[in-house]
């Protein structure tokens, strides 16, 4: 293992959130905070209780979930697009390392980002409600798993984008829908039968639930698929990548 | 140092950029590689630095593959591409120290330090890429390929929409570095460089090595001589009497002679004797050794019979 390059590709983009570091929490501190009076005060204050939590609370982890995932899919988008974008990517493809190396530097640095404006979510969110977190070590596992995850499936559409509005594309397309239907504001027993069981498509479900589980202990789907669901999603973006850089897709000539 | 056999690389649109390259390389040497635009000069550095596959073929860098063995291969290699590509925000030490992180050694800020100092750019060491001018970039990414002191470097067109000062200044670098036994590869499109700064030549054209050969004996096997004649009084036509020596005339009063240096006689004794015996008067004569232009135009034809 080349060890020195993982450090240095780390060190190097965690500079770059450093240099934009009022950016990088300002604004997602802000969106939280506009979430909470919106749908905590506002309409929150007709919804009394959901499963016997206060509906403020009950929003907080789907409220963490939908900025760790944006936030983990655009740093690690960007990380490997804008190499590509100005063409400094040839110095990656000329030095003596592996993909291995290249994803853990890359895909390191943007879940890092990702977990900490997650965390400082978690301090705002305690500002506007009163709440405990039951299980703090499971809360944590879920926190840094999808970050790690979702960094890996942006780090992919980082390679697959030939423009900026790819990069955004994916994200506005599918992930934003995908986490709104997947229960961040609601629980998903609040739905109709049918919608209960197409939502159980949607990956993020199992996601927003697991991580609501070690703040309530209620969940929609059990604790065990829900690991599995995203231990299954990250080997899956691992292995695509994996297949990127044999073959050179988009990357190599 | 470097060995490419039977390369061939053909791109996703079917566009051959080599066609079956052989070369050699030695260690310490510098070589120059000439070729006109889409000859394969930059697919066949791609290759052997990594960034583009090889469709068929194989590549060693002192004695590595650079596929099966690559880290090895890539430790040995230094690359300056033809493009200026820099993150624009960051800065220039910091550019430089990941470069050498990526090639797998520690931090060492004396080494940073010496390599700025030797390219000018230390009082520019916490400057952000784009307050630098263009030659300014190009020594950074010259930087950024020594700081893992490579055994061999690449310089793809290194001298283009580059200042005399830094030219020169480049070519005192690339000598030092043959001095420490680096080996050096350039292409570069000022032949008169290639020629003064390189050991040996190599010329490609269509994807092929058409020859690779010692400058100094490249330039006497394929140097011409031509001898230009001045005339006192304007002439309507060459006279019969010298149809022999296929001279051509390039104005009222001049009349240009090739000859082979390395033929036995020249022929020039009796072209002049043989002028005044027509009752021409000279005014003025001049000769002119071909340059690696002329040579590299007559091989390339030689080659592409249009």
């Amino acid at each position: 293992m080349n060890w020195h390059a993982v450090a240095a590709i780390y060190k190097f983009e965690m500079a770059r959130t450093w240099r934009t570091i009022w950016q990088s929490i300002v604004s997602p501190v802000l969106s939280t905070s506009l979430y909470f009076v919106v749908f905590g005060t506002a309409i929150g204050s007709r919804i009394s209780e959901v499963e016997g939590v206060s509906y403020g609370a009950f929003i907080v982890p789907g409220l963490i979930m939908l900025s760790v995932i944006t936030q983990s899919i655009t740093n690690a988008a960007l990380g490997i697009y804008f190499p590509k974008f100005i063409g400094t990517i040839y110095e990656l493809l000329s030095a003596p390392i592996n993909v291995l190396e290249i994803v853990l530097g890359y895909v390191g640095a943007a879940a890092t980002k990702a977990f900490l404006i997650g965390m400082i979510i978690l301090g705002t969110s305690f500002l506007f409600v009163p709440m405990q977190i039951e299980y703090p070590l499971v809360m944590l596992l879920f926190l840094v798993l999808t970050c790690v995850s979702f960094s890996l499936m942006g780090f992919i559409i980082g390679i697959w984008a030939k423009n900026f509005e790819q990069l955004n594309l994916v994200p506005m397309l599918i992930v934003t829908p995908l986490i709104f239907l997947g229960g961040a504001f609601y629980s998903v027993s609040m739905l109709p039968d049918a919608w209960q069981v197409v939502t159980l498509f949607n990956p993020v479900v199992y996601l927003i639930s697991g991580f609501r589980w070690a703040f309530f202990g209620l969940a929609d789907v059990a604790l065990g698929w829900s690991l599995l669901a995203i231990l299954g999603f990250t080997m899956g973006c691992l292995l695509v990548i994996w297949r990127i850089f044999k073959t050179g897709w988009r990357i190599k000539s | 140092m470097i060995s490419v056999r039977d390369l061939r690389k053909t791109y996703e649109g079917g566009m051959e950029a080599l066609r079956g390259a052989n070369l050699e390389i030695a260690e310490g040497e510098i070589l120059a590689l000439l070729g006109p635009n889409g000859a394969g000069k930059t697919t066949l550095i791609s290759i052997i630095c990594g960034l583009a596959n090889i469709t068929s073929g194989s590549v060693t860098v002192g004695g590595h593959d650079v596929i099966e063995d690559y880290r090895e291969a890539r430790r040995l290699i230094g690359l300056v591409p033809q493009e200026i590509n820099l993150e624009p925000f960051e800065r220039v030490k910091n550019t430089v120290a990941l470069s050498r992180g990526l090639f797998g050694m520690s931090r060492d800020d004396a080494k940073v330090e010496d390599v700025l100092r030797k390219l000018s750019l230390w009082d520019k060491k916490d400057a952000q890429i784009r307050e630098l001018s263009g030659g300014m970039r190009r020594r950074v990414l010259i930087a950024k390929a020594l700081i893992h002191e490579p055994r061999v470097l690449f310089l793809d067109e290194p001298t283009a929409g580059v200042d005399v000062e830094l030219r020169k200044d480049m070519w005192d670098v690339v000598r030092q570095l043959q001095a420490d036994g680096v080996t050096i590869i350039l292409t570069t499109h000022y032949i008169e460089e290639a020629e003064a700064i390189a050991d040996r030549i190599g010329v490609i054209n269509n994807g092929e090595i058409l020859l690779v050969e010692e400058t100094a004996s490249l330039m006497r096997r394929m140097g011409s001589k031509e001898m230009t004649i001045e005339l006192q009084a304007p002439l309507e036509a060459v006279p019969e009497s010298l149809a022999s020596y296929n001279l051509r005339q390039t104005g009222a009063c001049t009349l240009i002679y090739a000859y082979d240096t390395a033929a036995e006689r020249t022929g020039i004794a009796r072209l002049l004797s043989d002028l005044s015996g027509a009752g021409l008067v000279l005014r003025d004569v001049q000769t002119r050794q071909s340059s690696l232009e002329d040579i590299f135009v007559s091989l390339v034809h030689q080659e592409s019979p249009a």
